[in-house]
């Protein structure tokens, strides 16, 4: 029994530092600008694309490290050309912009390289378990909690101590002050969009060695994300990041008792927290 | 009885005191002004008697009724009305909407599905009432965001009027205005004063609307009540001219 | 508030095409089924739009409605009673009280907070359909059901079999909720939804209690969705979990907004461009996703008013 309930455990938490990896990439979005990236779950299939593509020239870790960035890059262009528009409108533009963005992005990652699931190599040291007596511990899934929990503490580590980061949460509290101090706001909103990006192409780079390569990949991540950060409280990081985990685990634990309400508990976990605390765990209060 | 009794009301950001310990007795029938330097706390006076912000010590009574709790909605009902520094109106309705609107919600038609004939009548007369009162006759149909400063708040005024207030709070009623409008809303706040016998408390930066009109000012400084008197008194006090034109030329 | 002759020489129009559809549909090469499609889809944007336009809202999840209505109904036919009339009920009711249930955890949102939970709300029920296969079918959904003929005491209408009544069939319903809705638009009610648009700081100092009228008005709209969503699967025969997805949601919200948020009739303008365009492009490409997408996009960054919009536009000036 204890070993079910490790196993799932452990599980959730994997889980929940990809819905973490994806929801900081979304909140940081919306807390500087004020979008709903809809077309997050894209950018993160786009990741995984991008890694199957570059693999057979850069290798596994090659991949790993650069479809990230270029996926952030991609991001950045689009941030400039496309969404920058929206800024000083009713966010349900930005929304639908966003929205008609996913569409495009899981309509054209379809053209391009086809409907069905693609065969995505993870170097075979990585897969195997670790040991006997855990075998659900493998290689892979270690290296990834370990990745992801290195790439939020730098993401935190950026955003508390260098220029960028500063910047990034001053102009979340108060953009216009920022903007009188002299720091050029645009640019700033862009760099923070790439960064987002970045988190949601790392995830789906990580997600496609777990889960496989498909057109739809991006679309079952994208909903616990959110959920996380209405969990974890609006504004927040921290709060989204342990919203994440905390949705993660839950649902794990949940499996070992009840099957199938492992994916509904998330939904009955937001509602639980808008009905008795709707700024969300670690939220500020009058964000909405 | 007195119509508004603030008793000791402060109010704290954090560690930021806004608003310390400060007093009011208002009377039935009175005018008075609240005077102070930018960021005397004024603002937030209003908003700790309005409801829009709740005080962190203190109470508000409005009639003899603790108020101190109620949202804004409510203490609207109870007859308080308010208007904003920065004009709060609808913009991309006409005057005569706008006005509409405030009548109908006094009469009790808030969630009403739909007027018989008469009640129809009845508040058709009422805004045509009010548009004239506030001189707002030939712009009626006009919308509101397409208005002069000085007409949207009018406009303003009068939407607070239609509801009816036993006690009517006018944040810097004559903010960004030139002279002619200047005058125009005075003579606005002074017929309403007179003829419909309405308490007002006004927050002005405008000395010469202050002393044309006020029964009484109370001086805030830092939060703090300074003073308080008549417009002579007030006018004659070291202290407020201190207050306002700084140590230096006292 | 009276009404102007343009206003009343549009509303004759638009009627005028409505009630005459099945006679110039497939003269211009289209068919009545479109047409059908067309009102149905109309209903439900405009009942978005009470929330979205006149309320100034932004329910991103109302697809959830809109399916639950779908799903009310096609599960009374097939396991209740094969009964229009009590189908339709079913729908309302189901939809209705999920909106009334959920209303109030969000009525105190705003912006995009309120976005976020509709969306993720909406996906809740998707969730529970795909699930609950023995039940709804799953992916598969429901069907092996079919809308009965109606058997009114002086006549039976078959709106089964014969396109043309079930598209009158449903130009009536059409025409019920969209006469009801634009009648509590016109109420005092209605003007204080206005209100909340306009400016919701001053509608809260006018004494409205904000919050309550806010979920006042979500239950209408989707009371009204639901009755679409029961129209939807009675059209189809059919129903599946595509109905409630959020991708369903989005299309309401562009059709509004392509045909003009601030009129009455711009969603019917939207949801006939957009269906005529879905139409067009899907029998020409595999790819129409991209396209409906870049249509998205084109619209928001450039028609953000819509053709409604516009057209008034031009008339002020």
């Amino acid at each position: 029994m204890t070993q079910l309930v490790l196993f799932n455990a452990f599980n959730g938490l994997i889980i929940g530092a990809f819905y973490a990896l994806m929801a900081l990439g979304l909140s940081l979005i919306l807390n500087l600008s004020g979008v709903i990236n809809f077309a997050h779950g894209g950018f993160l299939a786009i990741g995984g694309y991008l890694a199957y593509t570059l693999m057979p020239y850069l290798g596994f870790w090659g991949a790993l490290v650069a479809s990230p960035v270029l996926v952030a890059f991609i991001g950045i262009v689009i941030e400039r050309v496309l969404i920058r528009r929206l800024y000083g409108r009713d966010p349900l533009y930005s929304l639908l912009l966003t929205f008609g963005l996913a569409f495009m992005i899981e309509d054209g990652t379809r053209f391009i390289w086809g409907a069905q699931s693609l065969p995505y190599q993870i170097p075979a040291w990585l897969s195997s378990p670790l040991s006997l007596q855990y075998f659900f511990l493998t290689g892979y899934r270690v290296f990834m909690v370990l990745l992801v929990t290195a790439v939020v503490a730098a993401l935190f580590f950026i955003l508390t101590y260098t220029r960028l980061g500063i910047r990034i949460r001053a102009g979340t509290l108060d953009l216009e002050t920022v903007s009188v101090l002299g720091v050029n706001v645009r640019v700033l909103r862009n760099l923070n969009f790439g960064l987002g990006i970045y988190l949601a192409g790392l995830a789906g780079v990580l997600a496609v060695g777990m889960l496989g390569l498909q057109p739809t990949i991006g679309d079952n991540l994208i909903m616990p994300s959110f959920i996380a950060i209405i969990v974890g409280g609006l504004g927040s990081l921290p709060g989204t990041l342990a919203g994440g985990i905390l949705i993660g685990l839950v649902s794990g634990i949940t499996t070992v008792f009840l099957p199938a309400a492992s994916e509904a508990v998330i939904y009955v976990m937001m509602a639980a927290v808008l009905i008795v605390r709707p700024r969300g765990l670690l939220g500020e209060e009058g964000r909405f | 009885m007195s119509l508004l009794r603030v008793e000791n009301v402060s109010k704290h950001f954090g560690s930021l005191v806004a608003v310390d310990g400060v007093s009011m007795i208002v009377e039935p029938g009175e005018l008075r002004a609240v005077i102070g330097p930018n960021g005397a706390g004024k603002t937030t006076f209003f908003n700790l008697i309005s409801g829009f912000l709740t005080q962190t010590s203190g109470k508000i009574i409005f009639e003899g009724e603790d108020i101190s709790r109620l949202l804004p909605a409510r203490r609207v009902w109870k007859g308080i009305a308010r208007t904003f520094q920065i004009t709060e109106v609808f913009p991309e309705l006409t005057v005569r909407e706008n006005l509409r609107i405030p009548v109908e919600v006094q009469a009790g038609y808030r969630t009403s599905p739909w007027l018989s004939a008469d009640a129809d009548g009845e508040i058709r007369a009422r805004v045509t009432e009010l548009l004239d009162m506030g001189g707002l006759g030939e712009k009626a149909d006009r919308l509101v965001g397409e208005l002069s400063h000085g007409d949207q708040r009018a406009t303003e005024i009068m939407m607070a009027l239609a509801l009816k207030p036993r006690l009517l709070l006018l944040d810097e009623p004559t903010a960004g205005m030139g002279d002619q409008e200047t005058y125009d809303i005075t003579q606005l706040i002074r017929k309403l004063h007179r003829d419909q016998k309405l308490t007002i408390v006004l927050i002005e930066h405008d000395m010469r609307v202050v002393f044309h009109l006020a029964d009484r000012i109370m001086v805030l400084a830092e939060g703090r009540t300074l003073a308080e008197g008549t417009p002579k008194e007030i006018a004659a006090n070291e202290a407020v001219q201190a207050a306002y034109l700084g140590k230096a030329a006292a | 508030m009276p009404t102007n002759p343009t206003k009343l020489a549009g509303d004759l129009l638009v009627w005028l095409a409505l009630l005459s559809a099945p006679f110039w549909l497939p003269r211009v090469g289209s068919y009545v089924e479109l047409g059908t499609h067309v009102v149905v889809f109309a209903l439900a944007a405009t009942a978005l739009n009470f929330l979205l336009g006149y309320t100034g809202v932004l329910s991103f999840g109302h697809a959830a409605y809109f399916g639950l209505g779908a799903y009310g109904t096609a599960l009374t036919f097939k396991y209740l009673v094969p009964s229009t009339p009590v189908g339709i009920l079913a729908g309302i009711v189901l939809g209705t009280v999920a909106a009334a249930i959920i209303g109030p955890m969000i009525a105190r949102l705003r912006g995009v907070y309120f976005a976020m939970c509709t969306i993720a709300f909406g996906q809740v029920f998707y969730f529970i359909a795909f699930q609950w296969f023995s039940l709804t079918g799953g992916d598969d959904g429901v069907s092996g059901w079919h809308r009965e003929p109606l058997h009114l005491g002086f006549a039976d209408i078959d709106i089964l079999n014969n396109s043309d009544a079930f598209y009158y069939f449903v130009l009536a319903v059409f025409a019920v909720c969209v006469g009801v809705m634009a009648f509590l638009l016109r109420s005092p009610f209605g003007r204080t939804l206005l209100a909340i648009r306009e400016n919701e700081r001053r509608a809260r100092f006018l004494g409205i209690p904000v919050d309550r009228h806010i979920w006042m008005s979500w239950v209408i709209s989707c009371f009204f969705v639901s009755i679409a969503g029961s129209l939807f699967a009675l059209m189809n025969n059919f129903v599946d979990p595509r109905a409630l997805r959020w991708d369903q949601s989005g299309t309401f919200v562009i059709m509004t907004v392509l045909g003009g948020m601030r009129s009455f009739w711009g969603p019917l303008i939207g949801a006939a461009i957009y269906l005529v365009l879905q139409d067009y492009i899907s029998s020409h490409t595999e790819n129409w996703m991209s396209f409906i997408g870049a249509f998205f996009v084109l619209i928001v960054l450039f028609f953000p008013r819509g053709v409604l919009g516009i057209i008034r536009r031009k008339a002020a000036t």
